[in-house]
């Protein structure tokens, strides 16, 4: 058997030292220290165990989180997914706008640029219903002042004529129509005629002589000869030639992208206007060459 | 000296139980590491107060006052150094004495072996325990903390479940009698 304390001795002590560390308190509230000594060794004393320790909870955590914690992984997985697939549907519909933007804004160079022309941009609402025809129908109509064989054109060319108007939209013949077409002429060597419709997305250029000289890649530009287009609107580029009897067989590509209009302007007046043409600004060589008629008969084309 | 020595109070005689050398020292000094290390990884863990149930379990074992409150102010003391400048030296230091005297004293009249009794007595402990820090928070720093909160009671049930478990854990480090 041992001596056991008595009661009053351990309470005594649990004063003495209740009574010590109340005092050390006070002094270090009052002298605003904090111990210094007693941390200095504790922590040195404490700081290889905490640093193993540390490294071992690490280690533990880690194992924990890549292998054993990943009941929420599947969750987590999923949630990100949707995100995902929002983040998808947000970026496509802001590269529509942003696309949309940006036609807006060629528009809006357009009609900075052509101030002196009478215009309206109309979006494109509806197509023709059937292959028959090759018709858009346009969100303007009479009472934004469109009236029958307006022309429709886009900042890339032109692009077709009113040819039924309503009170709030109208409906657009396309070049590319078996009855559309629009007068023409060609850059380089100035020989004019007619480009029309197959019903297909390439065009056709008629009434060129087989003796005119046509060059591939020629563009190819409205003449105003129809009354409709003003001068010097781009129509297409060539993309083939086939001599014909009596005239040649040219095939055209739209410089409007006619498959994928989607806003149009409407030239508002019908009496002639001159274009600021672009393919006069900036000539490539070969139309410096061959700034006037090849062929007399040429420049008397419609 | 024995490993293991009797109370005897009235008719009932409680044992008082040894550990082998060095183990109070390094069961405390891992508690403590435990204490200040793990809730950077585990941040929920940091509701553990591992300091205090090895005060708890090496009074309630040791079963002398004198010893339990020495062992509490020096566990409080290293608990309050590990805590950072903001703590005075004494802040825990105060409650672990005063729960190292109380868990002797109980320990010394009690049977605490069972579970259910060491689950009990832990959650008192806690609560008293919480009680003089926040008084002494009180009091002598002037600083105001509340007595009760849910939260005080949720981890009181923790440690004490955790401290059941852990004190069944610490009985193999006592000497076979």
């Amino acid at each position: 058997m041992v001596a056991i304390p008595s009661k009053h001795k351990s309470l005594t002590l649990l004063a003495g030292v209740l009574i010590a560390q109340l005092l050390m308190l006070a002094v270090q509230i009052k002298r605003d220290s904090h111990g210094r000594l007693i941390r200095v060794w504790a922590i040195s004393a404490a700081y290889p165990f905490e640093r193993s320790g540390s490294w071992g909870f690490g280690k533990i955590r880690g194992v924990w989180t890549h292998y054993f914690a990943l009941h929420t992984t599947a969750q987590e997985n999923e949630a990100l997914r949707v995100e995902n697939d929002a983040l998808k549907l947000t970026i496509a519909q802001l590269q529509t706008r942003a696309a949309e933007a940006d036609r807006l804004a060629t528009i809006l160079n357009f009609k900075q640029t052509h101030e002196e022309v009478p215009i309206v941009a109309a979006r494109v609402i509806a197509a023709s219903a059937g292959t028959a025809s090759r018709t858009v129908e346009i969100d303007r109509g009479e009472r934004d002042g469109l009236k029958l064989n307006m022309a429709v054109i886009t900042p890339d060319g032109a692009v077709g004529k009113v040819i039924e108007v309503f009170g709030n939209t109208a409906q657009v013949l396309l070049l590319t129509d078996k009855d559309g077409g629009a007068g023409a002429m060609l850059v380089d060597s100035r020989t004019q005629g007619v480009v029309g419709g197959t019903g297909e997305p390439m065009m056709q250029m008629k009434f060129v002589a087989n003796e005119d000289s046509v060059g591939m890649g020629e563009k190819i530009v409205t003449s105003g000869m129809d009354k409709i287009f003003p001068r010097d609107i781009p129509i297409g580029t060539v993309v083939e030639i086939k001599a014909g009897n009596p005239f040649k067989q040219i095939r055209v590509q739209p410089a409007a992208k006619l498959e994928r209009l989607e806003a149009v302007i409407v030239l508002l007046s019908q009496t002639p206007v001159e274009f600021k043409n672009e393919t006069q600004s900036a000539p490539s060589t070969s139309a410096k060459q061959n700034t006037t008629p090849t062929t007399p008969a040429a420049a008397e084309k419609p | 000296m024995n490993d293991t020595y009797e109370l005897h109070g009235g008719e009932t005689h409680i044992e008082v139980h040894k550990f082998y050398p060095g183990a109070v020292v390094l069961v405390a000094a891992a508690a403590l590491v435990f204490q200040a290390t793990v809730p950077v990884y585990f941040p929920r863990l940091n509701i553990l107060e591992l300091p205090l149930l090895v005060t708890i379990y090496f009074g309630l074992s040791r079963r002398n006052p004198s010893t339990g409150l020495l062992l509490g102010m020096m566990i409080g003391w290293a608990q309050d150094a590990l805590s950072g400048p903001t703590v005075p030296i004494g802040y825990y230091g105060i409650a672990k004495t005063v729960i190292g005297y109380l868990a002797s004293s109980i320990g010394a009249r009690l049977d605490t072996e069972h579970p259910a009794a060491r689950f009990s007595l832990i959650f008192g402990f806690y609560v008293v325990h919480q009680a003089v820090l926040v008084l002494v928070r009180r009091l002598l720093l002037a600083q105001p903390e509340p007595w009760f909160n849910v939260h005080l009671a949720i981890a009181a049930a923790v440690n004490a479940l955790l401290g059941t478990v852990l004190f069944l854990a610490l009985d193999r480090l006592r000497r076979s009698s």
